[in-house]
């Protein structure tokens, strides 16, 4: 059994929902036309065609496109050893898809996490809650309209957050400054009256 | 005045568990007495996220009644970087360091991994020098050696062996010595670059290695004489935190952990990538699934390690290391001062980096922790439009809601320690 076969296994139960297989560096992709399906697609291929394995659960920001959000399930069978790679689009005012944590349960946090990075919902997940931000930050950081230095937050007494701009590259220093602190944009500039200051001061 | 001094009944932990689970004490009934009273309620107990048991910034909230944990709730993401916001934001060659930090024990084995899930998007997996291929393999078993001693020692100083921490981190001191010489640096090594490796080996290199191996299995009979059958190091383990095959399917558990439960499946049998597939080597299986079989399993992989990196120091092939191609890899230095061709070469792969056609892969290597994968969507250029890192620690972590009820406090420690990941690679 390829993960060609099992990929027109499950188009020929799904006839109109699942695109053809397409191809690329030895993975088969299918496209699932509509969302609202998922579950029942992934529970096809976990029970009949035995993706027992969920490897990953992904989530691609389309940033100007429509529909905007790409889910992408990483499908394994422990006991054919195939892959097969499931894609669903999603647009923005949606927003919202069948959880997939009552078929494997690993999917439980993958989908926390998308929840938490993109903030796509998934419809009966047992506990959508923020996983790797904590609860209460108003964003969704990995969407492509969020800025790679980050916002400003604060959330009394549980935390805060600072842009920490990188200028485009990760060592980024600014010619012509005399010493470490105007070379080099993230030092933290000492307090005025911080003792620290003392070591860099010069006459 | 007579003091009352209650009759404590001695029962076998398992008993306990089994009677606290099925009967939860009548708390209302006897609400005149105090004592009988705070016996019946639930306390909420917080473990990490700086603690000594939890390896790094993990936190795990605790319902415990008496001694038994009746809820667990894993708190992650204080190591929370943003590594997938970052890798959309710079080249691919660039965001090679940043794999280091992921899991911090087997930096190497990150870069191979991440290298590869580029070169499979780049269609050039199939073309690596052999040499470059061998010193693969031994960088990703090098480092499964020393993620496993450093894992195994942490789990046993938890559980009240010191002894075999400071003997296990003997070893790892001279693989880091090993990787010094290699790469640079202990830690953070950086050693792989797209199509082949940033230098190769130094000289006299292979000579230290294979002392370092003669040595190493001398430390592991050593070691596991002071576990193995030691009685108390059995206790601990045999029977708690067991994981059926089943669930550890369902939960995506990967390397040791998922092993340990009985599943044959590792990455480099089931997929070869690299010259796994010439290469001879067992893949320990448990039969429980409880913390004494990952113990068992990583013992043994340790074992296989130092029997794949023998075979590659034995058939270490000449040759380059990169590719020959001038579009992927960086020429050399010489040719760069002298020839226009290379001098563009260089230029272009520095300021733009490497062109990566279009499209989506997935990539998963079998590392020290579990399956490290890579999922990266490319729109064509040097850097990706989304990367996903399929972390095996977070994967792991996930069972502990799951895993640790019905278990006693003391074995939260045994189980935490038996599952041995990584904030780092979890909180990305």
């Amino acid at each position: 059994m390829t993960s060609l076969e099992l990929a027109d296994k499950l188009k020929s139960q799904f006839p109109t929902l699942i695109s053809d297989p397409s191809e690329f560096r030895g993975e088969i992709t299918v496209q699932i036309s509509d969302a609202n399906q998922m579950a029942e697609v992934c529970r096809f291929a976990k029970h009949t065609l035995l993706f027992d394995y969920l490897v990953d659960l992904s989530s691609v920001d389309n940033y100007g496109d429509d529909p905007r959000w790409t889910l992408v399930y990483e499908l394994y069978g422990l006991g054919h050893h195939c892959h097969l790679r499931l894609k669903a689009n999603l647009s923005e005012e949606v927003g919202e898809l069948p959880t997939v944590s009552d078929v494997w349960r690993t999917a439980n946090w993958h989908e926390r996490e998308i929840y938490d990075m993109m903030g796509i919902r998934f419809r009966g997940h047992p506990d959508l809650r923020r996983i790797l931000m904590w609860e209460g930050y108003p964003y969704y950081p990995l969407r492509k309209d969020f800025p790679l230095a980050g916002k400003p937050t604060d959330l009394p007494d549980v935390a805060f957050s600072n842009p920490a701009p990188l200028e485009g590259g990760p060592f980024v220093t600014v010619a012509g400054g005399k010493d470490t602190l105007a070379r080099e944009p993230r030092v933290r500039l000492p307090d005025a009256d911080s003792p620290a200051q003392s070591a860099f001061s010069k006459p | 005045m007579s003091v009352h001094i209650q009759d404590i009944q001695f029962k076998e932990p398992s008993a306990r568990i089994k009677e606290t689970l099925q009967s939860p004490p009548p708390a209302a009934s006897r609400a005149s007495d105090d004592l009988v009273d705070v016996q019946g309620e639930k306390m909420v107990l917080n473990l990490g996220p700086s603690h000594p048991a939890t390896h790094g910034v993990l936190r795990v909230i605790l319902e415990m009644d008496g001694e038994i944990i009746t809820k667990a709730t894993p708190d992650i993401g204080y190591l929370h970087r943003g590594d997938e916001k970052i890798a959309e934001n710079m080249t691919y060659t660039q965001f090679i360091p940043y794999t280091d930090r992921l899991d911090y024990l087997g930096p190497l084995a990150n870069n191979v991994a991440y290298v590869l899930a580029v070169e499979k998007l780049m269609g050039i997996d199939k073309l690596l020098t052999p040499r470059c291929q061998y010193v693969r393999v031994i960088c990703c078993e090098l480092a499964r050696i020393s993620a496993h001693l450093l894992g195994l020692g942490a789990f046993a100083m938890d559980v009240g062996a010191m002894t075999v921490f400071l003997h296990t981190f003997q070893e790892r001191e001279k693989i880091y010595d090993l990787c010094e010489s290699l790469t640079g640096a202990r830690f953070t090594t950086t050693y792989t670059r797209i199509g082949g490796l940033s230098r190769d080996l130094p000289d006299g290199w292979v000579a230290q290695c294979r002392k370092f191996l003669d040595e190493v299995v001398i430390n592991f009979d050593e070691s596991e004489t002071l576990l193995t059958r030691n009685r108390i190091w059995v206790d601990r383990t045999k029977g708690v935190g067991i994981i059926p095959k089943a669930m550890a399917i369902d939960y995506a558990l990967s390397g040791p952990n998922l092993r340990g439960s009985g599943v044959n499946f590792d990455l480099r049998k089931a997929h070869p990538y690299l010259v796994y597939d010439q290469l001879e080597f067992d893949i320990p299986v448990g039969s429980v699934g409880d913390c004494y079989d990952r113990y068992l399993v990583r013992m043994e992989e340790m074992r296989q390690s130092v029997r794949i990196i023998q075979q590659c120091l034995d058939a270490l092939p000449g040759g380059s290391v990169n590719i020959p191609d001038g579009k992927v890899v960086l020429p050399e230095k010489g040719k760069v001062l002298s020839s226009m061709e290379e001098l563009i070469h260089q230029f272009i792969l520095v300021t733009q980096g490497v062109n990566a056609p279009a499209g989506e892969i997935y990539f998963g290597a079998e590392n020290p922790k579990g399956e490290l994968g890579f999922y990266i969507n490319s729109r064509g250029g040097g850097t990706p439009h989304r990367m996903k890192i399929r972390a095996p620690s977070f994967v792991n972590l996930s069972i502990l809601s799951e895993l640790l009820p019905g278990h006693l406090m003391s074995d939260t420690v045994s189980i935490l320690g038996s599952l041995d990941f990584v904030m780092g690679e979890c909180d990305r």
